[in-house]
């Protein structure tokens, strides 16, 4: 929340009970005047200090004090809920695209609709429903899309014509739609008086809130969080929590260890007019129109109007400035456009007379979700912020998630999507944040196909080939700052646009794909792989040794120069990363993770591992190169290379020796792929990288060797049923339930994490079970594509969602997988999955409300596997094998 | 082919300068809130000039346009040097001692003027010595001749003018004994220039004009249209005055031969000009200057020709015809301009021109509703013509530049047309003077506020 009134040194206690709160709310500026009760001082200790008095920090509060912790101090630098949460437009939307959005977004629906009832708060909610317009049929699809993921959740939602569009609208004109989207339960409040409900509650709960304070930093030690200072004197804690809106990215920075949270404000304009003639009634549906890039709400019988327009305004780049946030000028040369839209939206409103056009500044973050979690740097350090201008449809559920974090040390709910970890300080650049949120703003209302990629910010982290792989045709996507090769436009292959097309359909890069994916399987095939993630694992004694065979499912006490792919798990079994491990000797390894887990796997590791000098983890990212050779051909351009013989009985697979390869030593080879495929990954020194590349591509000449890119490595991988960490995979799911038991040894000896749950679900069944789709009757050139995030029907009945789909050249079908549940179906409770509940359902994938039939599979195709392979590969090809 | 807008807006901009009157305190004193400047070339080099400076010893700005003829030497010249006769002349009694004396002792000089020169305003450095030793020679006769009167401007500018172009006469006449130099005072005193010089202090606007450069002052009316007001008068055959004026300082014999095809003998376009002794001097001076100075004067034809019926020398002279003007709040902006402007636009299309632009500039002063009743289909209607107005000026920073596009570009419609511009732009060197004439502008804006503030105190 932002501060504004400096002038003013006194503090009151703000307690439920006072009689005064009203007035703080109807009259935000005028509180100078009024007599200031003695300020309250400051506890010298308390459990948990929250930082803000916004909806996120009264969220948390209450949250926290339901959980029954009550050793709980909100501060808030002026006035409770007086910075963003105040001119925020009061809009609950559940229609979101991210499931755990969309989650969230509903618990706040729930918990707002009764916060007047359990606090005597007037909460101002009205459930008006919502209405998001489509001007095109691709906007339509997107609609239809959200609606699907609504549906199977159980909230109410319709996809509905213009005519209908009308009826419960009568000021849009709809003569440029082509349908809408209905939901009916989304709701309007007072954002402000929700936060002093929730403030109220928490209060009553013996949260102690003090305005006026505001936190001049965090003090941390050893890696915890000790205290705080502030500007009334010091509180000792054990735990922090940062909602300070647009100002967290700056208190994060303001103590001696910074912890990086990478969002930047924008303004935000909406206008506020007078009633209508005819005062429009307060019941009458919120409008969203995404193409028009507006939204249009009833407010006291007139409208409220804002966007997110094409050219936002950064403010705050140089960090906190308290006479502008005051002094944040109406700008209607640049809410032009908007009105334009609005006008054009709903004509009759021309006449309707101005009241303000309020200049709120939002804050965005790089991704354009939120950022919940603790910081992977000190522990006891919370953060939610960032909420790109959703902050009161999330902020219930935010609230509750971070609450049960703190609480239980993890949410109910996967929030890796949200997690502050799947940032670093990669992404806190002012710089970069300036210009990505400039792109986030807008692309609230664009549209958004399969596999967009943001275009600023970009060209940060890239291999040492890049400029090589650029000339040879490359399009770039970028992953935690990487640059990644999606695909290689053939030369004479002029497809300038082919970056710029945006479908929902088949992609223009459908047959280059396809021909990487057939050099992958009929001779090799170069993809850099430099961006995953690497650390090296070394003591002086077993304790390298020791450390992981607890942290980790698999036996990873094998020979020197085996490679184990295992799951890094938590207490319940699920998958905090999923990485391959190489034994280097005795006492190193080296472990190969995904290009996101960067953070996330550092804080882990740094976390469980003991506190031994004589046990070093160094992230060795940057050191390394990764070039996969890919295809039955890599054999042989390998060996050509090095003089060394590759055939499996020199270098079985899931092997890792250093080589040489051309003029260059110490290459890390190692017989893995990531994809099924038979091949190789070289983990190139970087200043080696070049000669290597250059060597294997001119050796590989012979063999029919090209570049390729991910958009390969991904459709070669789905059709092989491998699961990826982040999209398929995430903390709740355990390796029993996506057929990963072989790589959980759970007589090694060791009671390693999660074992426990592993065990309990080896005798009792898993509650879900990663499964492989093939679509039946689904028209590649003709049918909407799958994406992910698909509801899954088994006979009929929603059973789950997709996590990841790609075309399967190989099939010549599409292949989704997904997560498939068994609820019961009268109580809907959630019941064990065995392998005939797979094998006797018939199957429907739903894609933007269509039903495509789905032929489920437990294990991939066999048939796949044109090479015939090596004995000792049965590991690596039967990942999914039990 | 055609050349790309943004290849054409390169071409355009590639001269361009602005300066904006510093602020002190927050407070800009002075009754001139800045200038654009800018030149397109016909010519290859050009041969028009520009100049800006603000006095340090006294107060006021100087800024003016030269357009050369038959080469670029006299307007470099005169573009260097005329600014410090002027502000010669105008310093005080005290001031001109001191200078004197700083100069005398080897002392540092006091800083007469402030510069505001685009990167390729050149000076030329080997003839600065000479130039220096002339100006001093000036103020060394302006202390003996001490009159202790207060110096006015409109005398100080005439002085300025005729001093200047008699200093180059007798630079040419006594020669120099390094042949560089001795090459150059001749070169700029056989080839010639017109100047149109502004001073502005305060309110008091003064604009010295001599040959068929132009000023002109835009006036903003009360129902916010744009009006031109001369404040010069254009010395050439178009010129009545002008022409009685010649006829009057020569014998009646000559009367026929003066003015031929609208040039003075036959020859000049502009009636007055600096440098040009070809009008100036005695035929025998001319023949002795010509043979006794370099190899490449005595071959170059121009240099030799004398014009005919050439009887009763000088035919030109520089001396200025001053007008002065005492600033108005509806007086929004001056515009300086060569000939080659002139030729192609009108002068109430040029007012029109660059008052809408400097007003569109000027309308991003952001809109508030405060208490007013407001509409929405009025805000709407609002900033769709606001944009409307913008979006014709957004292309440009410079004023002068946005008149050039407009004077080289401007289709029978009078709106820029791109072909029509990247047609221009895109002649050949030797072409381009064929279609149009250098052109050089430069657009001074006053600053309303401080000029009403005047008013009140009178």
């Amino acid at each position: 929340a932002a501060g504004m009134f400096l002038r003013l040194l006194s503090d009151i206690q703000w307690r439920a009970a006072h009689p005064k709160w009203r007035r703080m709310t109807s009259s935000q500026r005028s509180t100078s005047t009024t007599a200031e009760p003695q300020p309250v001082a400051l506890p010298a200790q308390a459990q948990v200090v929250i930082c803000g008095g916004g909806v996120m920090g009264t969220s948390v509060a209450y949250h926290l004090s339901k959980m029954g912790w009550k050793d709980i101090v909100l501060l808030e630098q002026g006035r409770l809920a007086a910075g963003t949460t105040r001119f925020c437009a009061g809009i609950v939307s559940t229609a979101r695209p991210v499931s755990i959005e969309l989650k969230m977004a509903h618990y706040s629906n729930k918990l707002y609709q009764q916060l007047e009832q359990e606090t005597g708060v007037q909460t101002g909610y009205m459930k008006t429903g919502s209405i998001s317009l489509a001007q095109t049929q691709d906007r339509l699809i997107s609609l239809k899309r959200i609606a699907s993921s609504l549906n199977v959740m159980g909230i109410p939602c319709e996809i509905i014509s213009p005519k209908k569009v009308l009826q419960l609208h009568p000021l849009i004109n709809i003569h440029d739609l082509v349908g809408a989207m209905y939901v009916p339960e989304d709701a309007l409040v007072s954002s402000a008086n929700v936060s002093l409900a929730l403030a109220t509650a928490a209060s009553r709960n013996g949260v102690q809130i003090h305005e006026r304070t505001s936190v001049s930093h965090v003090t941390i030690q050893k890696g915890y969080v000790t205290g705080v200072e502030t500007d009334r004197g010091r509180i000792q804690c054990e735990y922090f929590v940062n909602c300070a809106g647009q100002w967290a990215y700056e208190l994060g920075h303001s103590g001696e260890e910074p912890v990086h949270i990478p969002l930047h404000a924008c303004e935000h304009f909406y206008l506020l007019t007078h009633p209508l003639k005819e005062p429009l009634s307060s019941s009458l549906p919120t409008v969203v129109d995404p193409d028009g890039r507006i939204y249009i709400r009833n407010w006291q019988g007139g409208i409220l109007s804002g966007g997110f327009e094409k050219n936002p305004k950064p403010l705050f780049t140089e960090g906190r400035n308290q006479l502008e946030i005051q002094n944040l000028q109406e700008d209607w040369d640049h809410f032009g456009p908007l009105l334009s839209a609005l006008l054009r939206r709903m004509p009759g409103l021309e006449s309707l007379q101005i009241m303000q056009l309020v200049n709120c500044p939002e804050s965005f973050t790089p991704d354009m979700r939120c950022i919940m979690g603790q910081s992977p740097t000190a522990r006891g350090y919370f953060v939610l912020a960032g909420m790109n201008s959703a902050g009161i449809s999330y902020g219930g559920g935010a609230g509750k998630y971070l609450a049960e974090w703190i609480v239980n040390g993890y949410p109910s709910e996967n929030v890796w999507p949200l997690d502050l970890k799947r940032f670093g300080t990669l992404q806190s650049s002012r710089t970069f944040l300036r210009h990505r949120v400039m792109e986030v703003m807008p692309l609230m209302y664009d549209l958004k196909v399969p596999r967009w990629d943001f275009q600023t910010g970009r060209q940060l982290r890239t291999s040492p080939l890049y400029d090589r792989l650029d000339a040879q045709g490359a399009r770039w996507m970028e992953k935690h700052g990487f640059e990644r090769v999606k695909y290689f436009v053939p030369p004479g292959n002029d497809l300038l646009d082919l970056d710029h097309s945006k479908t929902f359909y088949k992609p223009d890069w459908f047959d280059i794909v396809g021909s990487e994916v057939k050099c992958c399987k009929e001779a090799v095939c170069v993809i850099d792989m430099s961006s995953f993630t690497k650390f090296e694992i070394s003591s002086t004694g077993d304790q390298a040794l020791e450390s992981l065979q607890y942290l980790f499912s698999n036996d990873l006490d094998v020979p020197v120069g085996h490679v184990v792919h295992t799951g890094m798990l938590n207490e319940k079994g699920g998958y905090e990363n999923d990485c391959s491990i190489a034994r280097l000797s005795k006492r190193s390894f080296f472990m190969i993770s995904p290009t996101d887990q960067q953070v996330h796997c550092w804080a882990w590791l740094k976390n469980h591992l003991p506190d031994d000098s004589n046990l070093v983890l160094e992230d060795v990212t940057w050191k390394y190169t990764a070039l996969n050779l890919i295809g039955p051909r890599a054999v042989d351009v390998l060996s050509e290379l090095s003089y060394a013989p590759m055939t499996a009985e020199h270098f079985p697979s899931l092997f890792c020796k250093e080589m040489s390869v051309g003029y260059a030593n110490g290459i890390r080879v190692m017989s893995i792929t990531h994809t099924g495929e038979p091949g190789f990954v070289l983990y190139i020194p970087i200043e080696y990288a070049l000669h290597v590349y250059n060597e294997v591509m001119n050796m590989g000449q012979k063999y029919g060797i090209r570049n390729a890119g991910y958009y390969a490595l991904r459709s070669l991988r789905i059709e092989k049923f491998f699961a990826f960490w982040g999209q398929d995979l995430d903390a709740f799911t355990t390796p029993m339930e996506c057929g990963r038991e072989f790589q959980v040894k759970l007589d090694k000896g060791i009671q390693f994490l999660g074992r426990e749950v592993l065990l309990d679900q080896k005798q009792n069944g898993v509650y879900k079970r990663f499964t492989m789709f093939i679509l039946e009757d689904h028209d590649t050139d003709m049918d909407l594509w799958p994406w992910w995030g698909e509801p899954i029907f088994r006979n009929g009945r929603y059973v789950g969602k997709t996590t990841s789909s790609a075309y399967s050249y190989t099939l010549e079908r599409h292949v989704c997988l997904g997560f498939v549940h068994h609820f019961d179906e009268k109580t809907g409770e959630e019941l064990v999955v065995t392998t005939d509940f797979i094998n006797q359902g018939e199957y429907e994938i739903d894609i933007a409300g269509q039903r495509f039939q789905a032929k489920a599979k437990l294990y991939p195709f066999s048939s796949l596997f044109t090479q015939r392979r090596r004995k000792d590969e049965v590991e690596l090809s039967g990942y999914q094998r039990e | 082919f055609y050349l790309t807008p943004s290849q054409v807006n390169s071409i355009l901009k590639a001269n361009e300068y602005s300066f904006k009157v510093p602020e002190f305190d927050g407070k800009n004193v002075s009754s001139v809130l800045g200038f654009d400047s800018n030149q397109l070339p016909a010519n290859a080099p050009i041969e028009d000039r520009r100049s800006a400076a603000t006095c340090l010893q006294t107060r006021g700005m100087l800024l003016g346009v030269f357009d050369g003829h038959a080469g670029c030497a006299c307007a470099q010249a005169v573009s260097e040097r005329l600014f410090y006769y002027i502000a010669v002349s105008l310093l005080p009694h005290e001031t001109l001692l001191e200078i004197e004396n700083a100069v005398e002792s080897g002392r540092a000089l006091l800083p007469i003027l402030q510069w505001h020169k685009h990167p390729n305003d050149y000076f030329s450095k080997e003839a600065s010595k000479l130039y220096f030793n002339s100006l001093r020679t000036y103020w060394q006769e302006l202390i003996d001749l001490n009159s202790g009167e207060t110096t006015d401007v409109r005398e100080a500018l005439i002085n300025a003018f005729k001093r200047l172009d008699n200093d180059i006469s007798l630079e040419a006449q006594v020669g120099d004994p390094n042949s560089f130099l001795n090459y150059l005072v001749l070169q700029v005193a056989f080839s010639g220039a017109t100047a149109c010089v502004a001073h502005v202090d305060g309110v008091d606007l003064h604009v010295a004009n001599t040959g068929d450069s132009r000023a002109m002052l835009g006036v903003q009316e009360e129902d916010g249209s744009w009006s031109a007001v001369n404040l010069s008068y254009d010395h050439n055959a178009q010129n009545e005055r002008e022409v009685e004026r010649v006829k009057m300082e020569h014998p009646k014999s000559e009367e026929k031969s003066l003015v031929k095809q609208d040039r003075l003998l036959g020859l000049l376009m502009p009636f007055r000009a600096f440098g040009d002794v070809k009008f100036k001097w005695s035929i025998e001076l001319q023949k002795r200057v010509v043979e006794s100075g370099p190899d490449q004067l005595n071959d170059n034809e121009y240099t030799k020709f004398i014009p005919p019926n050439y009887h009763t020398p000088p035919y030109l002279t520089a001396e200025p015809e001053v007008i002065h003007h005492k600033l108005r709040p509806q007086d929004k902006f001056l515009v300086l301009a060569t000939d080659g402007l002139w030729e192609t636009m009108h002068r109430q299309d040029v007012a029109r021109i660059v008052g809408e632009y400097l007003t569109g500039v000027h309308h991003q002063q952001p809109i508030a509703v405060g208490g007013y009743k407001v509409t929405l289909g009025q805000m709407h209607g609002l900033l769709t013509e606001r944009r409307a107005r913008i979006s014709s000026v957004f292309k440009d920073q410079n004023a002068a530049t946005h008149l050039i596009r407009h004077a080289v570009g401007n289709n029978e419609f009078g709106t820029v047309d791109h072909e029509r511009l990247s047609k221009m732009l895109s002649l050949p060197e030797e072409l381009a003077r064929m279609y149009r004439d250098d052109i050089t502008i430069i657009v001074v804006q006053f600053n309303s506020h401080v000029i009403g503030a005047y008013q009140n105190e009178e």
